[in-house]
């Protein structure tokens, strides 16, 4: 073993969020990932920090009709729709398969209304997963979700209620969606989450000029990958410097020095979405990198650089 | 020196004018490609039932060649010894067009055929947008990130004796892949064109099947019409197969199933959808198939890009 090799060693990629311990600060953004297995072939699922599933409803979901995808510059857009098989389904059949991994679960969930966020996270409360992440930023579904979440008043109420019967630690997924995200992060955190993620995709469309109608068959869509990346970090500069439960930032990660910049503005973790689709690996690739970064400036722990940017005068 | 603009301006305060302009690259040498070899061994022979998925692989592999085949239709060789020795026929790759952020996503395409001796495999793809483009520009020797082979491949079972082939447009080409591996079926090949500049490989079809049978929307070469109604006509002529494969455009495949149904001949289809990760977790390239008495949305990538023409829901 060579020096190099010992500074690395040395080096702590541990982080802990509201409680969960992960072994190093990234995390597969839900919607990216599956439930895990789709991956697991390619990747090794024990070298991520956690994996946030797919959004779960409460019912089985069919999702919007196709074409649910278009490329646009350095990005793209998705209209999806919550396709997924209900939590129940999630339980039984997922949970299990994930739980082979030492990677941390964390559940997202969507509903149409608050009630059935409730309900989620009562089920979801003891089931064998880490943290429940509540999804009120969905652009891609008519009832529910972004209605949630694009209003003091509407992420507070939401937060409250499924507060109360969730028994795991809550994050609450905000949508870049609104004029200013910082009430809408201190409203989360006055309201009992645990942490904030941030953030869900950015409202778009593309039009096909050949057929002059919207490429997605929704007409608009999330937007997401490396063309966010800057308002991301924007945005979770904002939310870190305002709010005290930790953050985890994401939106257009794909390198560890992507994952660095997060941190820098205050993230404590980070998710990692669209890059999985164009390498399976992106998130041990950002791990690896942010690795890299803290070796190269001698740091001894992730902890050492969350929250270091120094504004310039 | 002698005509250096420096000289006559005086003193060095002359600016030289900028100008756009668009230069040739440095000429390559010619690479040298490695093969990495493969077993002479078609997979199918220690397969039962013949509808196994093999599991894609992520790797690097050098182009062979890049040729030409129409206006904006290319072949694409490419060295991979994994992918030559595991794909099977209606399989797809999934192949990165460039490096960096420019085309994000890969483009899924699907396997023309592969030589296992030498391990390498051809694809066949139209540029259609820039990501494709991007790929018309390789150069033997360049690499290509690719993961593969992928989806569900044709079922093909050693009962099957009599097969019609259908196939439209750039639907044809992994047709031509199911065609080589069934070397002892008995196979009738229909193929639609738009015209006779848009036909391509017809020789390596004529060659892989024991009748070809080609039509043309302007009757620019073969018959004119739609390619369903060659197929339409040999079933009303009292041809009966086996089973009828399928690949081409949403249309042509409704009318294919139709045809099957009412002939009572069981179809596979092969689906084309906007993909995104291509390995069944990002849920985009959905389409609608039958689940008992209901329906759900299936992925063309992960549950397809092969299925049973009765489980498919066309689009009105």
């Amino acid at each position: 073993m060579n020096l190099t090799d010992n500074m690395a060693d040395n080096i702590n990629m541990q982080v802990e969020i509201a409680g969960i311990k992960l072994k190093n600060p990234v995390i597969a953004a839900s919607g990216t990932f599956g439930f895990g297995r789709e991956y697991a072939e390619y990747v090794d699922l024990n070298k991520i920090g956690g994996i946030s599933v797919k959004g779960l409803t409460l019912q089985k979901r069919r999702g919007n009709k196709p074409p649910r995808i278009a490329e646009t510059p350095a990005g793209i857009l998705n209209s999806v729709g919550l396709q997924n098989p209900g939590v129940k389904e999630f339980i039984e059949k997922e949970i299990p398969f994930l739980r082979k991994f030492d990677t941390a679960v964390i559940a997202n969930i969507a509903g149409n209304t608050i009630e059935e966020y409730c309900e989620m996270a009562e089920i979801l409360s003891s089931a064998n997963i880490d943290a429940i992440e509540l999804n009120v930023s969905c652009p891609n579904v008519k009832a529910g979700c972004v209605a949630f979440g694009n209003t003091v008043s509407g992420i507070s109420e939401i937060t409250r209620k499924v507060r109360a019967f969730c028994k795991k630690p809550l994050i609450v997924k905000l949508t870049p969606n609104v004029t200013d995200i910082k009430e809408i992060a201190k409203a989360a955190e006055d309201s009992g989450a645990d942490a904030i993620s941030l953030i869900n995709t950015i409202l778009g469309m593309a039009i096909d000029i050949h057929k002059r109608r919207p490429v997605l068959a929704n007409n608009m869509g999330g937007l997401s990958g490396p063309a966010v990346k800057p308002v991301a970090v924007r945005m979770t500069y904002e939310v870190a410097s305002i709010v005290k439960i930790p953050v985890i930032g994401m939106g257009g990660i794909s390198s560890g020095d992507d994952a660095i910049e997060f941190m820098l503005a205050g993230a404590c973790a980070v998710m990692v979405g669209t890059a999985n689709f164009v390498n399976p690996e992106a998130c041990v690739d950002v791990a690896e990198g942010i690795k890299k970064y803290l070796e190269k400036y001698n740091y001894k722990s992730v902890y050492d650089i969350i929250g270091k940017l120094e504004l310039n005068e | 020196m002698t005509n250096s603009g420096a000289q006559k301006g005086t003193p060095l305060d002359a600016q030289p004018v900028g100008r756009k302009g668009v230069y040739p690259y440095l000429k390559r040498t010619p690479l040298d490609v490695q093969f990495t070899g493969g077993k002479g061994v078609s997979p199918y022979l220690n397969r039962t039932p013949l509808d196994v998925q093999p599991v894609g692989r992520k790797g690097v592999y050098p182009v062979v060649r890049l040729d030409a085949l129409a206006p904006d239709i290319y072949l694409m060789r490419i060295a991979s010894g994994y992918i030559a020795e595991n794909a099977l026929p209606g399989q797809f790759v999934n192949i990165r067009s460039c490096e960096g952020i420019n085309t994000l996503l890969r483009r899924p395409i699907s396997i023309l055929r592969v030589d296992r001796d030498k391990g390498a495999f051809d694809i066949v793809f139209q540029v259609r947008g820039k990501g494709t483009g991007m790929l018309a520009m390789k150069k033997a020797g360049d690499t290509v990130d690719i993961i593969g082979p992928l989806g569900k491949p044709f079922f093909i079972n050693e009962s099957f004796r009599k097969i019609a082939v259908v196939g439209g447009g750039i639907g044809i080409f992994p047709l031509l892949f199911l065609l080589k591996e069934m070397q002892s079926a008995e196979k009738t090949v229909f193929l639609g064109f738009r015209n006779k500049e848009c036909i391509v490989l017809s020789d390596d079809f004529e060659k892989a099947c024991d009748s070809l049978h080609i039509a043309t929307d302007d009757g620019s070469a073969g018959r004119k019409g739609l390619v369903t109604g060659l197929l339409e006509e040999s079933l009303d002529n009292g041809q009966t197969f086996d089973i009828i494969y399928a690949c081409g455009p949403g249309p042509m495949l409704k009318k294919v199933a139709y045809l099957a149904k009412k002939h009572n001949i069981r179809c596979q289809v092969s689906l084309e959808q906007r993909m995104g990760c291509g390995i069944g977790a990002c849920l985009v390239c959905a389409c609608k198939t039958k689940q008992g008495d209901d329906w759900d949305y299936s992925h063309v990538c992960k549950d397809g890009p092969v299925f049973w023409s009765d489980q498919i829901i066309f689009d009105e």
